[in-house]
């Protein structure tokens, strides 16, 4: 095993597949000359040459239309929208099309795209830039969306992404680039994931953090500091946004009878509020305490550093929700001694 | 060309008023009728040699033309019939007064070359080849249809004649049509896409977006603005700025040009030079045809917006009418064969009509089969009332 970033995994994972499979191919703005604005893409170009690491213009709706097509005569395209705010460009292409090109055909054309984008705030880049609205597309049935949040789920996520026939939207994070794990020394070992599927990360028995992507990992940190103090949190990765993976919630929340959610986007409508419903739907007769979420403030992200630290959720505030639910179960806890 | 009283009075008042000079811009969309200006426009960087090397049309041939065109007017008077006895649902856009275009532009391309459409494309799927059984049916929302009852009429799919899709939001397959080129020079074929638009779709962004693409990365694509004038009930100069729409090719550097579109011949000659360059040399073309809509925006719109003088001058327009009289002129079209004709299109509408109210509703068992390609844990198959958990 070697321990390469998030970012690397993303590469080399990229590069493997392209080596595997003759019909990957990259597009999307800044990719090859540049090698990536976030540089995932980095020495693909020359490795592979334009025809399969292709720089497009600035036009999302374009581009990721032209994958669409190009994935429906067989083509495996992975493209790379700079940032999700971007994404936005190209929502009709993404919702109205590669959503439902297999559906609205009775199933004569499937579209095996991937779509790569980070989302995450953090890096004061403002209002326009900061968003995380993978909600958008978890929303639509014909797409699927996974957010990993370590190399080696990003790996084997991507894998698979780029293996269904079906769109999926890779959901990367601007904070989780740099960050580091585990990664077999060669590519080829990672399995790909099986998409659909959560997982529990950490077991425990007082109470259950759900989180994905950036705050799965921040959920683990946090389960960390309150193993320390005698606290046992359960935490569930959810790693795959649509379909969410519900029994494997329901059956933590059973276990634990308290939960909260961990989520990076804005809590109103918010994906947290869609696991909230899944658990009082699956566990309601097991749980202690409301569900709660931790979510950013419903704010366009503001640049200054002391505004955005506020709204966005850290793992602190993540700390004083999983303290006020535990509180608010009426159990009378062990301190750690 | 002939213009209608309103148009030109619009004119003359845009001409009166200096002073607003954009306004001055007269229709540039030629309006379809006897008179029409026969030689395309042509432009682009490399201008396209104007001459054909084709030998001449047989009569076989030219009467083959005129069975098609016949058939799409049938099937869709038809198809307007069934959508007010309530056999047809959702929206439903006709061809009607296009049917020169969509026969011309279609005897242009091999079975093996690829088309995307907008969402009024009965008649392309059926001068595609596709049977008028499998097309009704798919109106009528059977699971004998195209599309298996997932389309309607906006919707038509038939991977084997290699319909890539009617698309129901504007503009939505023009970059799906270059992508799909970008596929096959991948793969190092020469199949042409083919994509056809309406004129309201020059005004989307997506329409540049991929126009620019394509140019780019020397796709062979051929985008037809198939252009009737009208944007629902909009006027192409009242939302085109450059109403000669066929002249935005030049922004890409992309050979382009306009046809009559009422004239089978001259879409098919248009068209054939445009497929081929792009099959020869891997270059995108964008080719205007002008071609009148005999009727409303879809089979429930009455089109109020148009003038009764707008209405006569359609019926000199008609371009089956037109291709009849042209074929009787000369001497290759009887009015025996005509009406044969017409009885034999009747007939395979009609059974077209039958086959479609004969067959099946799809089963709702089938409800879940096409969400996914791959299948996927945790798929949520519930119906509305069904718990999220059943346990």
């Amino acid at each position: 095993m070697a321990t390469v970033t998030y970012r690397q995994a993303l590469r080399d994972t990229l590069r493997a597949e392209m080596l595997r499979d003759e019909n990957v191919l990259l597009m999307g703005e800044e990719i090859g000359l540049f090698e990536g604005s976030y540089k995932i893409t980095e020495g693909l170009l020359k490795e592979f040459g334009p025809r399969r690491v292709r720089d497009t213009p600035i036009a999302e709706e374009g581009f990721v239309g032209a994958a669409i097509g190009a994935a429906m005569l067989g083509l495996r395209p992975v493209v790379e929208i700079m940032t999700i705010n971007f994404s936005l460009l190209a929502l009709d292409q993404i919702v109205n099309h590669a959503a439902k090109i297999y559906g609205m055909f009775g199933g004569q054309a499937s579209v095996p795209l991937v779509i790569r984008t980070p989302g995450g705030g953090g890096q004061q880049l403002g209002a326009t830039h900061s968003q995380n609205v993978e909600l958008f597309y978890a929303f639509i049935p014909g797409l699927k969306v996974v957010a990993p949040s370590t190399p080696a789920e990003a790996s084997a996520m991507l894998k698979a992404a780029i293996r269904d026939d079906d769109p999926v939207l890779f959901l990367e994070n601007l904070a989780l680039y740099n960050t580091k794990g585990e990664l077999p020394d060669a590519i080829d070992a990672v399995e790909p994931a099986e998409i659909g599927r959560a997982a529990v990360t950490r077991p425990g028995t007082d109470i259950t953090i759900i989180g994905y992507s950036r705050m799965a990992r921040v959920a683990a940190e946090v389960a960390d500091t309150l193993a320390a103090e005698g606290i046992s949190a359960e935490v569930v990765d959810l790693r795959s946004l649509r379909p969410l993976d519900r029994e494997t919630i329901v059956a933590s929340v059973r276990r634990t009878g308290c939960a909260v959610v961990a989520e990076d986007d804005w809590l109103t409508y918010g994906i947290g509020a869609e696991i909230a419903a899944t658990v009082q739907e699956g566990a309601f007769d097991w749980l202690d305490a409301p569900v709660r979420r931790v979510a950013m403030a419903e704010v366009p992200l503001p640049y200054a550093k002391s505004l955005e630290t506020a709204a966005l959720p850290s793992a602190g505030s993540l700390l004083t929700a999983v303290r006020a639910t535990l509180a608010a179960t009426g159990r009378a806890l062990e301190p750690a001694s | 060309m002939a213009e209608t009283p309103t148009r030109s009075a619009a004119r003359s008042a845009g001409e009166a008023a200096p002073a607003r000079a954009r306004r001055s811009r007269g229709p540039r969309t030629p309006r379809p009728g006897p008179g029409l200006p026969q030689p395309p426009d042509t432009a682009g960087a490399e201008a396209p040699d104007t001459a054909v090397p084709a030998a001449p049309d047989t009569a076989g041939t030219l009467v083959g033309f005129y069975r098609q065109m016949l058939l799409v007017r049938r099937f869709e008077e038809r198809a307007a019939r069934a959508y007010t006895e309530a056999k047809i649902g959702g929206y439903c856009h006709l061809n009607l007064g296009e049917e020169a275009t969509v026969v011309g532009l279609m005897a242009a391309l091999r079975p093996t070359d690829y088309l995307f459409t907008n969402y009024r494309e009965h008649g392309y799927a059926l001068a595609k080849g596709i049977g008028a059984d499998r097309v009704m049916a798919e109106l009528y929302g059977r699971s004998t249809g195209v599309s298996k009852g997932w389309g309607g009429s906006m919707h038509l799919f038939d991977a084997e004649a290699r319909l890539l899709g009617g698309y129901g939001i504007v503009g939505g397959q023009v970059p799906l049509a270059a992508g799909a080129a970008l596929a096959v020079s991948y793969k190092g074929g020469d199949d042409v896409v083919m994509c056809q638009m309406g004129d309201g779709t020059t005004a989307i962004g997506g329409f540049h977006e991929a126009l620019n693409i394509a140019a780019l990365w020397d796709l062979p694509a051929v985008f037809v603005v198939v252009n009737n004038g009208l944007g629902m009930g909009t006027a192409v100069e009242r939302s085109a700025a450059e109403p000669e729409l066929w002249k935005r090719g030049a922004a890409y550097r992309m050979a382009s040009a306009r046809v009559d579109g009422t004239d089978v011949v001259a879409v098919r000659d248009a068209a054939r030079l445009a497929v081929e360059r792009a099959r020869s040399e891997s270059r995108p073309y964008l080719l205007e045809a002008v071609s009148p809509r005999l009727k409303g925006h879809s089979v429930v719109d009455p089109a109020r917006y148009r003038s009764k003088e707008e209405k006569d001058a359609l019926k000199d327009a008609d371009p089956v009418a037109r291709t009849a009289r042209r074929l009787a002129d000369a001497g290759i079209l009887s009015p025996e064969d005509r009406d044969r004709i017409d009885a034999e299109v009747t007939a395979e509408v009609e059974a077209a009509a039958a086959f479609a109210d004969a067959s099946p509703q799809p089963d709702v068992s089938t409800l879940f089969d096409y969400t996914y390609a791959t299948p996927v844990a945790g798929e949520q198959r519930r119906l509305p009332a069904d718990p999220v958990f059943r346990s």
